[in-house]
């Protein structure tokens, strides 16, 4: 079978979990082959192995990391040409995207974006997106060369499937036009502790009703375990960082259930949360539109119905 | 400084999107506008250029509709723009799209920025500015929110999922930025009368060299197959809070064995 390869997810070879769906996604299409780009492959290697990777396509590369994008294309252009593959699969980032973007010129290859579903289909690939602020369903394929596809986490369970894993070292020189945009500064993110907003589980997101107070909905969440969003109107106040923000043009998110506390439900909220499996809103505003999509609403002040709720919850935990 | 701006005409998220028989975006039957996200990047172009001198070229591609968004440009202050107009065109995916800009682009002459919006809020891929720096050779700075051109120099801050970077480029570059970046200005009364004398040129596939087999639904490289309407949800209960609001919340949670 033809080799299908995974970009790997990794924080200094600390692998992700979307690469163990991703290779999950991957060996329903091929031979999963996992693409390691960075250092600390040693530390990458027994996780990538116990999810089906048979090799590891290594580049070890400075500049990869020091320039913005197109060198990560060229990488995944040279280790396309060295295998040939069946399928290009990437986690959904937006730094994945661009590359994927790049990719698919170099290689003449379609793209999707986004997938929520990749299945073979005859000597393809079909995909399934979400679309139009999660309106629609739509399924897709690819028509020219090898499938590029991104793919969002939480698709699929990652079921496990020993390899061996085998590292294959990918020599790369940047080129010159690839270094046009150099990464002069780097500040990771705080970590809040809470898990990460596209891969939790639970989310409860914060709005203009919070009026810049998210205590409630953060003493909430963390009762829950759950990850804390916010709306655009909350960040562009400043009440919140931005790389918290759900909606269109912020995290896309599809947990098992997502509590909106104080937020309106504009349709570019809606974008980035209506696919979310349970449904639960707080607002004053019995018109709110966020009530058209719930399972459960309580119209009221979310700084008397958060504190009772996460007061009950303990309770019922006790 | 020359700069272009790339914006899309496309349907009114407010109204109800939909899908044409060929499963294309329906773009008749739904009122149309500006992509939202690409005023922050006309907006930045007119403070570079209100900052120093030069001007501001608006780029589309689209059907006659898609005049509407140039207008809604050049109100806002662009000094000119071009429409790529041709049936052909109907149906292109992101890769076709994104040559065409790029064709008209080299046509405009070699800006010394182009300057994109995040996303377009219809197909919202975000692939369309990567696409454009790797055709045309550009340094890319893309999803920027804060934006320097001194010197010859783009610099922008990326807030990445994992770190925010700091992104410096030589010009000519391209650049794409969030809806963080700035807050677009209206169209003033004046920009609105000015905006009607404005040069706006429009251009074939064949005014561009490209061959009309490169672009379009029959040449695009990925294909909708199908879609379907979401289901409406079902009514959920919504209960109105009388001092019990968040131990009903609770119950609700336990009955769902989220606690």
């Amino acid at each position: 079978m033809a080799e299908v390869l995974v970009l790997v997810d990794h924080a200094d070879g600390q692998v992700k979990k979307t690469t163990a769906e991703l290779l999950t996604i991957a060996r329903s299409l091929g031979t999963p082959s996992a693409v390691f780009v960075g250092s600390n492959v040693d530390a990458a290697r027994p996780r990538l192995a116990q999810f089906g990777a048979e090799k590891v396509y290594v580049i070890d590369n400075a500049d990869v990391d020091n320039y913005l994008v197109a060198p990560l294309a060229e990488a995944l252009y040279a280790v396309v040409q060295q295998a040939s593959p069946a399928a290009v699969l990437l986690p959904s980032t937006s730094h994945n995207k661009e590359a994927a973007a790049r990719l698919a010129i170099k290689t003449e290859s379609g793209l999707i974006t986004d997938a929520t579903a990749v299945e073979a289909a005859g000597d393809g690939v079909s995909t399934t997106q979400s679309v139009f602020a999660g309106s629609y369903t739509v399924k897709s394929t690819v028509t020219k060369g090898a499938p590029i596809i991104t793919i969002k986490p939480n698709v699929v369970p990652p079921s496990a499937a020993q390899a061996s894993a085998t590292v294959v070292p990918v020599e790369l020189t940047v080129s010159d036009a690839a270094k046009g945009a150099k990464i002069t500064a780097r500040e990771p993110k705080a970590k809040s502790g809470r898990p990460e907003l596209t891969e939790a589980a639970i989310v409860v997101s914060g709005g203009r009703g919070t009026g810049g107070d998210f205590s409630p909905v953060e003493t909430f969440a963390d009762t829950l375990g759950a990850a804390v969003g916010a709306s655009r109107a909350a960040v562009d106040a400043g009440w919140y960082p931005h790389s918290n923000q759900v909606g269109q043009t912020g995290k896309q998110v599809s947990p098992q259930l997502y509590v909106a506390a104080g937020i309106s439900g504009a349709i570019q909220h809606r974008a980035g949360m209506q696919t979310s499996k349970t449904i639960i809103a707080i607002n004053k505003d019995e018109e709110a539109p966020i009530f058209e999509l719930v399972d459960f609403g309580v119209v009221g002040d979310l700084f008397t119905v958060l504190p009772q709720a996460t007061e009950a919850v303990q309770k019922a935990r006790a | 400084m020359n700069i272009v701006v790339c914006v899309k005409y496309v349907p009114d998220a407010q109204g109800d999107r939909t899908f044409n028989e060929d499963n294309t975006t329906d773009r008749d039957n739904v009122d149309g506008l500006l992509s939202e996200l690409d005023e922050y990047a006309v907006e930045a172009a007119l403070k570079i250029v209100e900052a120093g001198e030069g001007e501001v070229t608006v780029v589309t591609v689209g059907p006659e509709q898609a005049a509407d968004a140039i207008k809604k440009a050049l109100q806002m202050g662009a000094d000119k723009a071009v429409h790529v107009s041709d049936e052909a065109i109907h149906g292109s995916d992101a890769v076709a799209t994104s040559l065409i800009l790029a064709e008209a682009i080299k046509k405009i002459g070699t800006p010394d920025l182009v300057l994109t919006g995040l996303a377009s809020t219809d197909g919202t891929m975000s692939v369309v500015p990567a696409m454009l720096a790797e055709r045309l050779g550009l340094p890319q700075v893309t999803q920027v929110s804060t934006l320097e051109v001194e010197g010859g120099t783009a610099k922008g801050r990326r807030d990445g999922d994992v770190a925010s970077e700091s992104v410096e480029a030589q010009l000519p570059a391209l650049v794409s930025v969030t809806d963080q970046i700035n807050e677009p200005r209206y169209p003033s009364f004046k920009g609105i009368m000015a905006a009607k004398k404005k040069p706006v040129e429009t251009w074939s596939l064949a005014d561009l060299g490209v061959d009309a087999g490169q672009v379009g639904l029959d040449a695009a490289w990925t294909k909708v197959e199908s879609f379907a309407a979401r289901p409406p949800r079902e009514q959920g209960e919504i209960v109105t809070d009388e001092g019990d609001g968040g131990t009903k919340l609770a119950e609700f949670l336990v009955a769902q064995k989220f606690v």
